[in-house]
């Protein structure tokens, strides 16, 4: 009864279906490209060379991916165990304040390889905090983690202009941001990983967090199918009455969970912070918290998914802007178009297309009874 | 008397931004009372805002804009609930994914329509809503204490702000009182036994959704028709969340949204006001405290410390027949 719908093989749950709705989700937006009077050809054509032309714009697309790793592991963590964090916004903006203060205490005096591992774990620190408060009211008083994470969205928006506009707002100075930080709080750039392939990063802020990206995706991989924990968390998303039968600790494992959430999208604000701005400004994230959801439901909630699909998005967020400069009329706001489509169809709609593959699947079994087989 | 009017002022603005709010809350209680949980509300409004901006605009009439507002919101809600209803995807999802399709593509058409960056032109005073006055509400102006409660309180608003607080005791009376009412409730508690008595849930939680649809309509409307002329990219500024906040806050419960709806609008207002003017007694308060402040007490609610806020039991959950 949970799910009314045929098993498929492998390859088609995790490679074909996805692929159809990504696809249905980009021609949605090509319509809206027509409904303004461009072509989506070219927009089409403009985003990808904006994305992949030159080493610089390569650059800028991972900088974005690196940010979209973070928040889309986070999402992922929580919704193996059944619980959606729509507060990855708050949580990353919040873990800004453990980069902001690893810094500034210790920008000036220590070198980068100092600071970075002290302002990982203020990051994650903060991040986990934000997050601990939505999961503990769940575990215990029995809140909706949705409800309460958009809400803390909100608290946590409000803290930060308190912050920068009076605590972390340097002396005699109007803007809203700390002061920038010295070279202890700079993040080196990666620009020899791309001349590798031959490319030239230029200005892209490309940095190491990239690589801590990819640590932290490996280590959420072992977390949820190598661990005991991930096993709890697992049989918790799937059925938690068979977990509570179990014998396991719902409480316990809510809570840890939406910390490990928070960490991971606090994770995110080391990469503008100390990779791009050195500094920490009003509204850093800028989104990312919610690209996350797009992110972990296109990516099927599997580091090996999300990290493609979080390419994606980083093409999506720096092509956007180079079909922006040559399409007036297309403006970034299209990226938060294809952001929600991209959710409606992977997410929302995700078992549309699948009675329809399923019935081809049906046919096309019977008639290659040897090849299905091998297939399932 | 000086103090006395401030109060009113207060008060009367207090009203001004709550209405979005009730209809907003008004509109998510109808789908979350069927079991329909949407956070969408903040798509729908602004998609309404700006398809009453735009149309109203175009035409120079107030009731199309009015009418395409719905139009849109009811729309949207149609594609949330084929989503969570038919499709039986996650609710949450669904609406999150409304949020930003509608958060992108009002821009995107104001720009490509207008090329006024994001904004709809400015109405008319033909095309927008205008400001009733009560029957003697110049003449007793001038009696104290009365003379101010009616004429600035309680007259001279948009139609919409009376056709807000009228829809309260008539929401009431749709979900108490009437067969729809009860069977809308029951759905939302246990499908399964409107089932077996015969009634389709499917449709009767897509008459819950039209119905958010439309309130959610009335709510845009006021934004771009009422409260300012014309549209205004993101316009809604998470008035949505508020009301979903609100929504819980009240329990689900009508009278209590309205309440609850004031309250917030209350601390809006107030906010406003205290901006730069320190509180006798406690001094400056931060406005970024008082804008967080309805989040907080929701949070504070929803953790059982003021009562229980129970959300209906089905909540959430899409409807599958037994097969």
């Amino acid at each position: 009864m949970s799910n009314p719908y045929a098993k498929l093989p492998a390859w088609a749950e995790y490679g074909l279906i996805p692929l159809v709705n990504l696809i249905v989700a980009f021609l949605v937006a090509g319509l809206v490209v027509l409904l303004v009077g461009e072509n989506p050809l070219k927009a089409a054509y403009h985003m990808i060379n904006g994305a992949f032309g030159r080493g610089e714009y390569i650059g800028f697309t991972l900088y974005y991916a690196t940010t979209f790793i973070f928040t889309g592991l986070s999402v992922a963590v929580a919704f193996h165990a059944g619980l959606f964090n729509i507060g990855g916004e708050g949580q990353a903006y919040i873990g800004g304040i453990g980069v902001a203060l690893a810094c500034l205490w210790l920008d000036k005096t220590m070198p980068w390889f100092v600071v970075f591992p002290l302002a990982i774990v203020g990051s994650a620190a903060f991040g986990a905090l934000w997050a601990f408060l939505p999961g503990w009211l769940q575990a215990k008083r029995g809140s909706h983690v949705v409800i309460t994470t958009i809400m803390f969205n909100f608290i946590a928006s409000s803290l930060m202009v308190y912050l920068l506009t009076r605590v972390l707002k340097p002396l005699g100075s109007m803007a809203p941001q700390t002061r920038t930080f010295e070279a202890g709080g700079q993040l080196p750039k990666l620009d020899w990983l791309l001349s590798i392939f031959g490319l030239d990063v230029g200005n892209a802020p490309f940095n190491v967090s990239f690589l801590l990206a990819l640590l932290a995706a490996f280590g959420v991989w072992v977390l949820i199918w190598r661990t005991k924990l991930g096993y709890e968390m697992r049989t918790m998303g799937f059925t938690p009455s068979a977990a509570r039968y179990a014998g396991m600790k719902e409480a316990r494992i809510t809570v840890i969970v939406m910390m490990i959430s928070g960490g991971l999208a606090g994770l995110m604000a080391l990469n503008p912070i100390m990779g791009e701005q050195f500094r920490m400004q009003l509204d850093f994230v800028q989104g990312a918290g919610f690209v996350g959801i797009a992110v972990a439901l296109m990516g099927r909630s599997h580091p090996a998914g999300i990290i493609p699909a979080a390419i994606l998005f980083g093409m999506l967020y720096q092509g956007g802007a180079e079909i922006a400069f040559e399409m007036p009329s297309i403006s970034r706001d299209m990226i938060v178009i294809i952001q929600g489509l991209v959710i409606l169809f992977a997410g929302a709609l995700e078992n549309m297309f699948r009675p329809a593959i399923g019935r081809g699947f049906a046919t096309f079994g019977r008639r290659f009874p040897v090849a299905a087989q091998r297939g399932a | 008397m000086e103090f006395f009017h401030t109060i009113v002022a207060i008060l009367e603005s207090t009203i001004r931004v709550s209405v979005p709010l009730i209809f907003a809350a008004l509109a998510g209680l109808f789908t979350e009372r069927a079991g329909v949980f949407d956070i969408g509300l903040e798509g729908k409004m602004l998609g309404a805002a700006f398809a009453a901006g735009a149309v109203a605009a175009v035409t120079g009439s107030v009731l199309m804009g009015l009418l395409a507002a719905i139009l849109i919101s009811v729309l949207l809600s149609l594609v949330h609930g084929y989503a969570s209803i038919t499709q039986r995807g996650s609710q949450i999802v669904s609406g999150v994914a409304i949020n930003f399709i509608v958060a992108g593509s009002t821009v995107i058409l104001g720009e490509a329509w207008f090329r006024q960056g994001g904004r709809t032109p400015a109405l008319d005073a033909d095309a927008r809503f205008q400001t009733v006055t009560f029957p003697f509400a110049d003449a007793v102006k001038d009696v104290p204490i009365f003379g101010p409660i009616y004429s600035n309180l309680l007259s001279g608003h948009f139609i919409l702000t009376y056709v807000a607080f009228l829809l309260v005791p008539f929401s009431w009376w749709v979900l108490y009182r009437t067969r729809f009412g009860l069977r809308l409730r029951a759905v939302g508690e246990n499908p399964g036994a409107v089932d077996t008595a015969g009634i389709s849930v499917i449709w009767l939680r897509y008459r819950a959704v039209i119905c958010c649809g439309i309130l959610c309509g009335f709510a845009g409307a006021y934004l771009s028709l009422a409260m300012s002329a014309g549209f205004v990219k993101g316009m809604t500024a998470g008035k949505g969340y508020i009301a979903l906040a609100a929504l819980i806050f009240a329990k689900w419960r009508p009278f209590n949204i309205m309440m609850a709806c004031l309250l917030f609008g209350f601390l809006d207002a107030l906010a406003i006001r205290l901006q730069g003017n320190p509180l006798p007694f406690i001094g400056q308060v931060p406005v970024q405290l008082m804008q967080a402040l309805p989040y907080i007490l929701t949070v504070i609610l929803l953790a059982g410390f003021i009562g229980k806020a129970v959300p209906p039991k089905a909540g959430g959950v899409p409807y599958v027949k037994e097969r």
